[in-house]
């Protein structure tokens, strides 16, 4: 189980080797404490929303409707987003105040409803769904401040050609930051 | 003569906008995540191209004909909906008959509706718009997205496999790059990408 955890957050590192969620990924990255909100509040959503769905895939297949399983998910992800917001403004308002404006964008994250998906296409059981999309959602937070670190930095010292200002530098992080975690591959303990 | 009088009309504007000012990819940086997994080779690229423009342009065209009776707080929800209705159709023609298309693009069919093209151009062009310019909207959209995957992928299929839509183009001597292949490789090809039509377009960005 360690292994398996393991690869979902470095090996096969959800953002670098699978490049999902780049949307919300560059977009957000150009801090560090926006990155942190928004990879913590994907952390939660992706988590809670992959071991709902699976009880719910597992209805659908019993009533032979899992063609639908797509339409399902993102119900209920949009769902899960709309009550956690809810109730964080009402219980928990620092929290909600902290990362509330980046609840509403991870509708759509693509990270959310690809973990669905594997969880479907690879025959996870349901503890390796839970620590798969625990894993796989961590690993995109540390994507996400990475980037973001190193943008901070490049933004202070950096002295880029004009073109390749903004997002086109990202790109090339991203991709370095790909190889080095390529490098991640066969880890075990 | 003909061709001034096209340039003046909305028409005109609409595909002007989607694919060159408004490019999905190099101007609004929408839909990366299917652009750089997918673009390894062109078959994949040119199959979710064309299933991304099928979804944009038939969830667009919906998403206004109901813009007068879309609650305005229960909007993104409804695209949600119409948007899954349509990339179910997508997953199931490609599973019914081009199977091997659908085993190679795996997840990411899927991934359609989160593809923040389809959804942004719902919320920024068909809600305001009737229902005819959203139509060519959508798939002017969805073309202008199919062209960028092409072009990545014709830079990358070569370098990582030696061939060109299939048929072997390198010489059989040439060690392929196995990182052209992976993630890291459409990263430095999307961002070299950028930055060269960057210079040439003189449109730059703060920061």
């Amino acid at each position: 189980m360690i292994d398996f955890f393991l690869s979902s957050l470095l090996s096969n590192n959800i953002a670098l080797t699978l490049i999902l969620g780049m949307c919300p990924l560059i977009a957000i990255s150009t801090n560090v404490k926006n990155a942190r909100g928004m990879g913590i509040a994907v952390v939660i959503v992706v988590t809670l929303t992959a071991v709902i769905n699976y009880p719910i895939y597992q209805l659908l297949v019993l009533t032979g409707t899992e063609d639908l399983s797509l339409l399902a998910f993102i119900i209920t992800i949009a769902a899960v987003v709309q009550v956690l917001e809810i109730l964080l403004e009402k219980y928990i308002p620092t929290l909600y105040n902290a990362f509330g404006v980046y609840l509403p964008l991870i509708t759509v994250n693509c990270v959310v409803l690809a973990v669905s998906q594997f969880f479907v296409t690879r025959g996870y059981n349901y503890s390796e769904t839970a620590v798969f999309a625990f894993g796989s959602s961590l690993g995109w937070l540390l994507a996400i401040v990475l980037v973001a670190s190193i943008r901070e930095k490049l933004a202070v010292y950096g002295d880029l050609p004009k073109g390749l200002r903004g997002r086109a530098i990202v790109f090339v992080i991203l991709g370095i930051l790909a190889l080095a975690f390529s490098g991640f591959a066969g880890l075990s303990v | 003569m003909n061709l001034i009088r096209i340039r003046y009309t909305k028409w005109f504007n609409i595909i002007k906008n989607s694919m060159k000012s408004n490019n999905p990819v190099f101007v609004a940086a929408l839909g990366l995540c299917s652009a750089l997994a997918i673009s390894n080779t062109i078959q994949n690229a040119i199959a979710m191209g064309l299933g991304v423009t099928f979804v944009t342009m038939f969830s667009s065209m919906f998403v206004s004909m109901f813009r007068n009776y879309i609650p305005s707080k229960l909007r993104i929800v409804t695209y949600m909906i119409i948007i899954s209705t349509f990339t179910i159709f997508v997953q199931k023609f490609l599973q019914a008959y081009f199977p091997s298309i659908y085993d190679s693009l795996g997840a990411y069919v899927g991934l359609i509706i989160t593809n923040c093209i389809v959804m942004g151009r719902s919320e920024a062009f068909a809600i305001k718009n009737p229902w005819r310019y959203s139509i060519i909207d959508g798939f002017f959209s969805g073309m202008g997205y199919t062209l960028v995957l092409v072009l990545v992928a014709t830079i990358r299929e070569p370098l990582a496999f030696g061939t060109l839509l299939g048929f072997q183009v390198l010489p059989d001597d040439f060690t392929a790059w196995a990182s052209m292949g992976t993630a890291s490789g459409g990263f430095f090809v999307l961002g070299l990408m950028i930055w060269i039509l960057r210079s040439w377009a003189k449109t730059y960005e703060e920061a």
